[in-house]
């Protein structure tokens, strides 16, 4: 028996690989991939920062200032597939690696070596998709949705986009089956299904949704390759195709895609709020329900994104019911937040203000939501700044106010060190204050019929766009705040010393290991005291 | 600590590798074939895709060394039953994958034939756009559109090559569960033999593929290019021949490994993960036959 494999195990707990490159390159630690994701998405959130801070500098007044109409384009659309596929995503996929194995007691992820390759494909991927910004045809510009005709008209860059999004879907995949793999195969022996914190049930729900819709979007995006180059008539019209078939493909992926974006923000937010109000959740089972319906309902509402396209009136109607539905397991997860702070010992540090922030503007992306779902009256809003505001409320002030929650939630066990509860505040009233000025006025601007995805626009519009952009200048300059704040933190300049427990009200196996959590956390089979856990029904 | 001793500990305990050197050798590999590819696709000179060759060449090389270096640990015993499940689930979840994938092209088949043909043709609400654009247009399948891209063009019958593959595909499913159940009962050199004639079924399947796809090309003017037909039909058989090939691969190792020794009839999910990949190309195909070749 070769002594190799004991190696791995035996003086294990805080036996970190010496050097950059077996450290980093090399490394099948969870925790570390966990930071390789985190630190990854935090670059990707400041470049398509970058990249809207131009747009909105375009849009201060109305005229042509800055850049060309085409370059515009190129940077709404590689601005939205930055902020989805480079930031959101990866940063959803680094809490996971960190947080789901020490939540469930398990000693790693189910496939270490993987986890390693569906993290070291991003950078690749990406490269490969930004340097199309430095060739002669330029970026992709149909928008994130690449819609055709329009994209195939994008030259040397459709290749190149098409096989980034490939090995953005491989990554994503394999991302996805070692979370099911993991939270199916490894929890500890006592760790049963309804014991598992919130987070991991959203994160366990969204990987089947990722392994399900990741493929669809490879198939369309291949149609288009073979449309592009190789002489095939998907989306044409005059070889019996259809472009509206890719819209129809694009949404069968595209919807499931932005709850992928937000069930894990509705699981950070199911664990910080408990913990700041001092209560356990109100309704955990139906919180799993509602998960998972919410799942289930993305599959069947694809078309509420086409209303205006031209479907059978049958169409219109069904897109239209089924999508109102899902405003039902939606409104569970809201009143059941809400129902967890009553009564609750509550205090405000800065996860839960980010939290709450997240409950009220959040809810509010759901309203606008639900009116664009009627459809009649999303003929007035297609295609404008409303519908732009609308995804950023659920996409900015959820999904990445869920991020930056869960980062002061759980920085201190990451690196051992309090984050200043001072700048934390100040960066958060900056940002809330900043993101509701960004983006409130477009609403506006979207009822008064500003078109999206244009460099240049009508005078009327022109105070509303001059306020969002200046809210926008200043929620930019409030991430780079934000990211002094994190470097602080690890460095461990100004700071204190973080506690086991770190928050009084916390549960939950994370807050009964060390701080810094150990690079091997769990053994294996190391049963988990009820008493630990936040969540213990009686099933 | 003597080393049986060793062992039985490290069996115990859920083999949690250190310093995996591959994915990053996958990941440089994917990315000089991705780029090789485009850069290919974008020339209007080169000939040979060389830089998209060495990627896969990088590629090849890495799932050798990836796979080589599991299997010697699957073979010193290092997984317990718990990391096979492990591999299990990340195997099924896969082939769903891969189903939805193919979904897509067998959903967008379903679109065009029932839905979109015909509202070029003028059914439904397309009655204008059928006499403002496309007058005269019926919107029949198999159509090749109201443009007629790629000229006129024949079928394939289904009865002759692509009912031989069928039963071909078919029986092979059998020759794989004869051979699963000969590695059950610890019965070696018939799983082989078994094993060998599921690879030989295979690869006359890919051959007559082929043979169908010249045909198609060089007598009935059926080509990639012939508009929506030409391809949907070359787009789903062409992914499902690719993955037919990769499948009789992936059996072509799994036999070379039962020869080596590879296997106990307790442990083999190498061979497992293989049969199931067979089967779901062969479901793959038989959806093919009946939605593509026969009606």
């Amino acid at each position: 028996m070769s002594h190799a494999t004991t190696m791995d195990h035996e003086h294990d707990h805080d036996h970190k690989p010496k050097g950059f490159v077996k450290r980093w390159l090399m490394t099948t630690n969870h925790k570390d991939i966990g930071t390789l994701y985190l630190i990854f998405a935090l670059a990707m959130f400041i470049l398509g920062g970058a990249l809207a801070m131009i747009i909105r500098l375009e849009l201060f007044q109305p005229g042509l200032q800055f850049v060309n109409p085409d370059f515009f384009n190129q940077l709404t659309t590689m601005h939205a597939l930055i902020m989805v596929f480079g930031a959101v995503m990866p940063a959803f996929v680094g809490f996971a690696n960190w947080m789901i194995p020490i939540m469930i007691g398990a000693p790693d992820m189910a496939l270490p070596r993987m986890n390693n390759w569906s993290f070291w494909i991003l950078p690749f991927a990406f490269t490969m998709l930004i340097s199309t910004f430095f060739m002669e045809s330029g970026a992709p510009a149909a928008g994130w949705t690449l819609y055709p005709p329009l994209v195939l008209q994008g030259g040397d860059n459709i290749a190149f986009a098409v096989f980034a999004i490939h090995m953005l879907g491989i990554s994503s995949i394999m991302g996805a089956i070692n979370v099911i793999a993991t939270i199916m195969n490894m929890r500890a022996p006592n760790m049963g299904y309804l014991k598992m914190p919130l987070f991991v049930w959203t994160w366990l729900i969204t990987a089947f949704l990722l392994i399900a819709v990741m493929p669809v979007f490879a198939g369309a995006v291949t149609m288009l390759l073979t449309d592009a180059y190789f002489g095939t008539t998907f989306f044409n019209a005059a070889g019996g195709g259809d472009p509206v078939l890719f819209q129809h493909v694009f949404w069968f992926f595209g919807h499931p895609e932005v709850y992928i974006m937000i069930l894990p923000s509705f699981g950070i937010i199911s664990e910080i709020i408990p913990t700041f109000a001092r209560k356990p959740l109100f309704g955990y089972v139906s919180m799993v329900y509602a998960s998972a319906a919410i799942a289930f309902l993305s599959f069947i509402v694809w078309a509420h994104h086409m209303f205006s396209v031209g479907m059978p009136l049958g169409g219109e109607l069904y897109f239209m019911y089924a999508t109102m539905l899902i405003s039902i397991p939606t409104g569970v997860k809201v009143f059941n937040w809400v129902s967890t702070m009553w009564k609750g010992a509550m205090t405000f540090e800065t996860p839960m203000l980010w939290a709450l922030a997240f409950v009220i503007l959040f809810t509010i992306g759901g309203f606008s939501g639900l009116m664009m779902a009627l459809a009649p009256v999303d003929f007035q809003y297609h295609d404008t700044y409303f519908i732009v505001a609308h995804f950023h409320y659920v996409l900015v002030t959820g999904a990445v106010f869920a991020i930056i929650a869960g980062v002061y939630y759980w920085i201190p066990k990451w690196t051992g060190n309090m984050y200043s509860e001072r700048l934390g505040k100040i960066h958060f009233w900056w940002s809330a204050i900043s993101v509701n000025v960004l983006f409130f006025p477009q609403h506006f601007l979207g009822l008064a019929g500003m078109p999206r995805r244009i460099p240049d626009y009508s005078t009327q519009f022109a105070e509303f766009n001059m306020m969002s952009s200046i809210g926008g200048f200043a929620f930019g300059l409030a991430q780079v705040f934000f990211i002094y704040i994190v470097y602080r933190t690890i460095k461990g300049k100004g700071t204190t010393k973080a506690t086991d427990r770190v928050w009084e009200g916390a549960k939950g196996l994370e807050w009964f290991i060390p701080s810094p959590a150990p690079h091997h956390t769990f053994q294996d089979g190391e049963p988990v005291k009820d008493e630990h856990l936040a969540h213990v029904s009686n099933h | 600590m003597s080393s049986s001793e060793i062992s039985n500990k490290s069996q115990d305990q859920y083999y949690v590798p250190h310093l995996a050197k591959w994915p990053i050798v996958g990941s440089i590999g994917m990315t000089i074939a991705a780029v090789g590819a485009a850069t290919f696709m974008n020339s209007e000179t080169a000939k040979v895709p060389v830089m998209m060759y060495l990627g896969f060449a990088v590629i090849i090389f890495m799932v050798f060394g990836w796979f080589a270096e599991v299997i010697k640990e699957s073979e010193r015993k290092m997984y317990n039953t718990q990391v096979d499940a492990s591999f299990r689930m990340g195997m099924v979840w896969f082939i769903f994958s891969e189903v939805m994938f193919f979904a897509t092209f067998f959903g967008a088949l379903f679109y065009y034939r029932n839905l979109s043909v015909p509202w070029l043709g003028g059914e439904g609400t397309g009655l204008s756009t059928n006499t403002e654009l496309w007058a005269g247009y019926e919107g029949v399948w198999p159509t090749n559109g109201p443009g007629n891209v790629g000229g006129e063009f024949k079928l394939i019958d289904p009865y002759h090559l692509p009912l031989i593959n069928t039963v071909l595909l078919l029986a092979s499913s059998v020759t794989l569960t004869i051979a699963h159940h000969a590695v059950v009962a610890n019965a070696r050199k018939k799983a082989i033999i078994w094993l060998a004639a599921t690879v030989v079924l295979g690869a006359v399947f890919l051959f007559f593929q082929v043979d169908e796809y010249k045909e198609a090309y060089q007598h009935l003017n059926l080509t990639l290019e012939s508009g929506i037909y030409g391809s949907t039909f070359f787009m789903l058989t062409g992914f499902h021949g690719m993955h037919v090939t990769l499948g009789a691969i992936m059996l072509a190792v799994i036999t070379i490994r039962m020869m080596k020794g590879h296997f106990k009839p307790d442990s083999h999910f190498g061979f497992e993960a293989v049969a199931w990949y067979w089967h779901f190309v062969d479901v793959v195909w038989l959806g093919l036959f009946i939605f593509v070749y026969i009606i």
